[in-house]
């Protein structure tokens, strides 16, 4: 499967564009590194081609044809925050639902234990919930992992457990991968291939 | 206590624990240990590194050397500022004084207040005017930016205001919570150098941190907090190659489980406070644990120029 961006404009407000021109692809099974400074929009992207926000030019195609506007959708964001991307007052076991039926065993390698499944958000620490986070974005329907400083929050203990079972799933599931972070040995560590918003993005 | 015998350290925390009183289910109360006999001190011109996973106890720290745990905490051991025992009243008086706090986000500015003005606010000694133009003038914030409200400020521009709160305020201890994160490498390296300067002119940094690799760049010894304690203290240039020098089996995985130095996962997570295990807090996770280490929890001692608690530490 292929995922592509073809010349997206997006702005927040007039004459100002956050991203102008962008294009982008990422096939199944690649593992793509996005970056560039504060402010370049990188974490905008990744809001368009997940769905959150629809551009202003340009459009994002999945194998041609436009993203499904219903039904799960096959593009899967996970955030820097967790505690900010999960309902507060919704037991963790809610909140995992939230995504739909889920391979069983991706609990176990991401360490989750099953006494979580029954807390609150703030029962748990950061590294904690981002596992559920990524559990969550694991559907077996999921084709695209877009990884927005996933794991920036974390320590690197927690860090390298969590990419270890994305990596191992998106070699199983045949997934793409997109990560978004300004550590560049962790990009390195991760992707075959690295994407410079600073060279793509004609906002100005 | 450590390398730099001789000297009075700025701050010396002996013993830290911290309790929270919740309620469990109606009017039940249960007290929560969130940190458990919690050491470490900072000598003048030094920066020391606070390094561990969020629920570590590293912000609690923070606010317990301030004065600033909310109203259902409690806590024991000892806290002294410049060879003398922190009571709630000093810390009222030292609190944006002698130490100052440089929080982690930029929200904490006043939006509605120009920010020279508000750097003015936190001068103490001398002419707020002069003495707040003389620190933008060193960030290479210029005039006009005195006028300016911090919604119009970029993000590096509000770190350096910032920053030049705590240094305006002639403080000899700050603590910068968490400074660092979402920032791009050069931004990272310039609110870095700001650190690296303040103790160049004899102040001590705590820099509290859950980045590892930042922690490294500038401090000079690095504390590694586990479970709401210290697992280590260790001089910066320990960490190297596969960690050999480190001493303690947390800061070695986490050294290990860096991108660059192999990108190894130890598996497990860090207890939550309700449930230590007994014995070290770290025991069920380690490699080299015996049945010793279930039974009693190790205290700190020195090993090679740093400290450590652990009983199988050489």
């Amino acid at each position: 499967m292929l995922l592509e961006a073809k010349q997206i404009g997006f702005r927040y407000e007039r004459d100002r564009w956050v991203l102008r021109g962008v294009d982008i692809s990422i096939q199944s099974g690649e593992i793509v590194g996005l970056v560039g400074p504060s402010g370049f929009g990188k974490s905008t992207l990744c809001r368009i081609l997940a769905g959150y926000e629809k551009p202003y030019e340009g459009q994002v195609l999945l194998d041609g044809a436009p993203l499904p506007a219903s039904g799960f959708h096959p593009v899967q964001l996970v955030f820097q925050h967790p505690e900010k991307a999960v309902n507060p007052r919704w037991r963790m076991s809610r909140t995992l639902a939230e995504g739909g039926a889920l391979d069983e065993s991706l609990l176990g390698q991401l360490g989750i234990q099953q006494e979580w499944l029954g807390r609150f958000p703030n029962e748990l620490s950061g590294g904690e919930l981002q596992r559920f986070c990524v559990a969550r974005a694991l559907n077996p329907q999921t084709r695209f992992l877009l990884a927005d400083e996933m794991t920036a929050m974390l320590d690197t203990i927690t860090q390298a457990q969590i990419w270890q079972v994305v990596k191992e799933v998106a070699r199983r599931e045949n997934l793409g991968v997109l990560v978004i972070s300004h550590e560049k040995n962790l990009i390195h560590r991760l992707c075959t291939r690295v994407v410079d918003l600073t060279i793509t993005n004609e906002k100005t | 206590m450590t390398t730099q015998s001789g000297e009075t350290p700025l701050l010396e925390v002996q013993d830290l624990c911290v309790s929270f009183v919740q309620y469990t289910s109606c009017l039940r109360q249960s007290t929560l240990q969130v940190i458990n006999n919690l050491s470490v001190s900072i000598y003048p011109g030094e920066i020391v590194a606070v390094v561990g996973s969020s629920g570590s106890g590293k912000s609690l720290l923070a606010h317990a050397v301030l004065g600033i745990l909310p109203g259902n905490a409690s806590f024991s051991g000892v806290i002294s500022y410049d060879g003398q025992a922190l009571s709630p009243k000093r810390q009222a008086e030292l609190r944006g004084r002698e130490i100052a706090l440089i929080p982690q986000s930029v929200n904490y500015l006043d939006p509605l207040m120009r920010v020279g003005k508000q750097v003015q606010t936190s001068v103490h000694a001398g002419n707020p005017r002069s003495r707040q133009r003389e620190v933008f003038e060193r960030y290479q914030l210029s005039p006009d930016v005195d006028k300016l409200f911090p919604f119009q400020l970029s993000g590096g521009m509000a770190r350096r205001v910032l920053v030049s709160t705590a240094l305006v305020s002639g403080a000899r201890l700050v603590i910068a919570d968490e400074p660092t994160p979402g920032l791009d490498d050069a931004a990272v390296a310039e609110t870095l150098d700001y650190f690296r300067d303040l103790a160049d002119q004899g102040c001590g940094v705590m820099l509290i941190t859950h980045d590892i690799e930042a922690a490294l760049k500038i401090a000079d010894r690095i504390a590694v907090f586990y479970a709401g304690s210290t697992v280590e203290i260790a001089p910066v240039q320990d960490f190297a190659g596969e960690g050999e020098a480190l001493r303690h089996p947390y800061t070695k995985a986490l050294w290990r489980a860096l991108p660059q130095n192999g990108f190894e996962p130890m598996p497990g997570s860090q207890p939550l406070p309700h449930e230590l295990p007994a014995g070290c807090v770290f025991q069920p996770r380690c490699r080299q644990a015996t049945s010793e280490c279930s039974t009693e929890r190790p205290a700190m001692r020195t090993v090679r120029e740093g400290m450590v608690r652990c009983i199988h530490a050489t």
